[in-house]
């Protein structure tokens, strides 16, 4: 029966969860041959400049676009000879890193754009207190918002924090300046942060390996109060030391073989990150080489200002070709302000570049072309008016889900007009119709927040939803001041045993031993008790009539409940449990009364509708018996299959 | 070198990153330069899935119209990637429909693909048409569906990459098991597209 169903679940399976490396082969990014070359995603490149620097400590929250770093480090850090953890949050991943670089040891902390600003209280004082050896934080943006609630532009936190910022544009550079942003770092005992965007995250390109540095492993705390405990009076001599070291920051950045004037053209383009790609792919194609200089800031804060004075004074104008804020845009146009140089500066605008949404190189193209007047050169796209409305093909709840059942329980006792905030997890993708189960979603944990608000303000019905990870992450504060002061909806932990959306990394909840780590695993349980919550309700999802019954007993008890609804992921289920064998179920057409709750209020992607009659694509079904329970008819029944 | 800009479209699943990594590794084993993009997070939840590869250039997407090469691994997600194309592209797509979840709620129509192919070949360079998943299963291994498109990509004889160089990158990065039915594939692909 092997057909495209069947094989899509193999191949989701293979590649879905963090593995160790423990092959005969050592793993590919541990191999110490200077000079070899090799093809790289930018995260694993990352990943490598870390080993090159001789990390002994890296620490994350998972999150795209950065989740691959430290997947790569869960694969390698057994054989790699450093520590690794799958932290409970950003703030804490940042803490950790800095304990260890402040008792002298590297370590690194990736985290996505959003993540930054869960650690942002930390990042800021940590920036006064400085590490001994040291620290890169990896933050990934995510422009045109692939993976993400917001597209915040975290150059701003460089220049919040004080803390030097590296920006690179190819997957060389993702691990050259990985290395680099190490040496930095000790120059001037600051964290340093090397900003991603998505585009680089995950763009592969050929990798030269340096060296590998020996590990540091073991540090020292040397004491010394007055300089690490920030209370008033010693933190205003610290911003002094801060301030200070931004000057030498400075005088690196003027310096820095990644602040470059390249050619000696006229016309004047500054450019970052991934858009350095565009402008060069630009100009080549609209051969205007000869009369272009281009200033590329790859070391992009602090901003060299004598070097963007020299840039501006080749000039006659200048175009500043960075995605979303225009923070390149001002500084350049301060700097030029100071010294007193008055040409065109120009970025974001109307028939100029857009604050929104990633580059594109046909954008950068045009806008290059148009604002020097040169001739555009890029091919007409075919006109599509002539093509049919096709039907949208949204990421959508796998066969099997849990959420999805969980949802169907509660909208049954709920009804279609109770308040659903929901949280960031694949379990959000329960916005989407015909399950319609998210109102509000801000960002990690606001869904419990969020609820004590509007259940305060309103008297509205209202049920939040919660991942296992994203509880650990951010709600269990919010789910103690529910409790604390009295506030009355439900919580519904979607506990699914694994955090799902971005890779099924573990969170403190996961029992991580089917992964070969020894972590020790929390229980949601005993931690909502302790929060407080009285009214705890534990339900397999899987078995309807329980998790109705639950739903209907939190409805009718004022205060707040809290269902933990327990069931593994069936993709993480597949990889870490022993695979049972499938029953996939069928509709048997003579019993079928075409009620179709089956598709109306489930919408499993596993089920279908053939000649005006619901089926069960069988290479998709992995049985989890929902439908079956669902159905008015008992129409839904298993497949015989030869054992 | 000349620039050669291609995309590939296909569903969460169907293998067009492992498809497109393998061309990047392709390429370097060859000494063309080449840079490769991929989108993560939703992929696995049945969404779209796009990537692309450049050849001789730095950016490492490919803008609206500029696909000189557009490799669908499924019909109607070819035809939405259709503003990826101008008159000269070549288009290499598998016909084997996919229809999304959306079509079985009702919220859209799957569209007929017969009128579909003649949309696309009416407004590129040329169209290459073949039944992936039908070479694919014939090829002893569903899963090898990618492998019949790069097949089909090198068969077609638009990219400086010849077939040995390929299945030896396939040969480098497949597991033992799946190795015979991932180069039988690869070969089912070369030949349907001479064919097509």
């Amino acid at each position: 029966m092997p057909g495209l169903g069947q094989g899509l679940r193999v191949f989701v399976a293979e590649q879905i969860i963090p593995t160790l490396s423990t092959g005969k082969n050592m793993h590919k990014l541990l191999t110490d041959s200077p000079g070899k070359e090799i093809f790289l995603l930018g995260n694993e490149a990352i990943a490598r400049g870390a080993v090159e620097a001789g990390i002994a400590i890296a620490t994350c929250y998972p999150g795209t676009p950065s989740s691959e770093i430290p997947d790569t480090f869960f694969a390698m850090y057994k054989e790699g000879g450093f520590y690794f953890e799958y932290s409970t949050n950003e703030k804490v991943a940042l803490e950790v890193a800095a304990g260890a670089a402040i008792s002298g040891v590297r370590s690194i902390c990736t985290m996505k754009h959003v993540g930054m600003n869960v650690a942002a209280d930390s990042l800021m004082t940590l920036a006064y207190l400085g590490v001994s050896a040291g620290m890169v934080i990896v933050n990934a943006d995510d422009p045109s918002l692939f993976s993400s609630q917001n597209e915040q532009d975290n150059r701003y936190y460089a220049r919040l924090s004080g803390l030097p910022m590296l920006e690179p544009t190819t997957a060389q550079e993702m691990k050259d300046m990985t290395v680099a942003a190490f040496g930095l770092s000790e120059q001037l005992k600051l964290p340093v942060i090397l900003r991603t965007t998505t585009r680089l995250n995950h763009l592969r390109g050929v990798v030269r390996f340096g060296t590998i540095q020996p590990i540091k492993s073991k540090g020292f705390f040397k004491k010394d109060p007055f300089h690490y405990v920030a209370i008033p009076a010693v933190s205003r001599n610290l911003h002094k030391i801060l301030v200070e070291k931004n000057d030498q920051a400075l005088e690196l950045s003027e310096n820095s073989e990644y602040n470059q004037i390249i050619g000696k053209g006229k016309w004047g383009i500054v450019t970052n990150g991934v858009s350095m790609n565009y402008v060069q792919d630009a100009i080549g194609d609209l051969g205007i080489g000869d009369k272009v200089t281009i200033l590329r800031l790859g070391f992009s804060y602090p901003m060299p200002k004598r070097k963007i004075g020299k840039f501006l004074t080749g000039v006659e104008k200048a175009l500043v070709v960075e995605e979303l804020e225009p923070v390149m845009e001002n500084d350049i146009r301060s700097t030029a302000q100071s010294k007193g140089i008055g040409i065109p500066i120009d970025g974001k605008g109307d028939g100029l570049f857009p604050r929104l949404y990633e580059f594109d190189p046909g954008l950068v193209r045009k806008t290059i072309g148009s604002y020097f007047k040169v001739p555009d050169t890029s091919p007409k796209a075919v006109d599509v008016t002539g093509i049919p409305d096709l039907p949208g093909r949204p990421p959508n709840l796998c066969a099997g889900c849990p959420h999805r059942a969980m949802y169907y329980a509660i909208k049954k006792v709920y009804g279609p007009d109770a308040i659903y905030p929901s949280d960031i997890g694949c379990y959000t993708l329960g916005l989407l119709p015909p399950l319609s189960m998210a109102d509000i979603v801000i960002c990690m944990g606001a869904s419990v927040g969020s609820s004590c608000g509007i259940a305060k303000a309103t008297d509205q019905k209202v049920v939040s939803f919660i991942g296992d990870s994203t509880f650990f992450h951010a709600g269990i504060p919010a789910l103690i001041n529910a409790v604390h002061n009295n506030h009355r909806f439900t919580l519904a932990i979607l506990d699914n045993g694994t955090t799902a959306m971005t890779g099924h990394q573990p969170n403190p909840g996961v029992d991580t031993a089917p992964m070969g780590v020894d972590t020790k695993q929390i229980s949601i349980e005993s931690v909502v008790r302790g929060c407080g919550v009285e009214h705890v309700q534990v339900v397999n999802p899987l078995q309807v009539k329980k998790s109705t019954e639950a739903a209907q007993a939190s409805k009718e008890f004022d205060g707040i409940s809290v269902i933990i609804s327990q069931e593994l992921c069936p993709l993480f289920a597949r990889v870490v449990k022993k695979a049972k064998k499938i029953r996939p179920f069928y509709v048997n057409q003579d019993k079928c009364k075409q009620h179709r709750d089956c598709i109306d209020l489930l919408a499993c992607p596993a089920m279908y509708i053939a000649d005006g009659k619901a089926m069960i694509d069988e290479k998709l079904c992995i049985g989890c018996t929902v439908c079956a329970q669902v159905c008015p008819e008992n129409a839904i029944l298993p497949l015989k299959i030869e054992d | 070198m000349e620039t050669k800009r291609i995309v590939f479209v296909g569903v969460g699943g169907q293998g067009n990153l492992l498809a497109t990594r393998l061309l990047g590794e392709a390429c370097l084993s060859a000494g063309i330069p080449a840079v490769v993009s991929e989108i993560h997070g939703m992929a696995q939840r049945g969404g779209i899935v796009e990537s692309a590869l450049v050849m001789g250039a730095m950016s490492p997407i490919v803008s609206k119209g500029e696909a000189d090469i557009l490799i669908g691994f499924e019909p109607s997600e070819t035809l939405r990637a259709l503003n990826k194309c101008n008159k000269n592209t070549v288009v290499i797509t598998n016909i084997r429909p996919l229809p999304p979840f959306t079509v079985t709620i009702g919220q859209g129509v799957y569209p007929d693909i017969d009128k579909a192919l003649d949309l696309i070949k009416n407004n590129v360079g040329s169209l290459i048409v073949l039944d992936g998943n039908e070479l694919a299963e014939k090829a002893g291994n569903p899963l090898s569906l990618n492998m019949v498109m790069l097949g089909a990509l090198v068969g077609s004889k638009n990219i400086a990459l010849d077939e040995d160089t390929l299945k030896e990158t396939i040969g480098k990065s497949t597991k033992q098991d799946f190795l015979e039915s991932n180069l039988k594939a690869f070969d089912l692909g070369v030949a349907a597209s001479r064919v097509g």
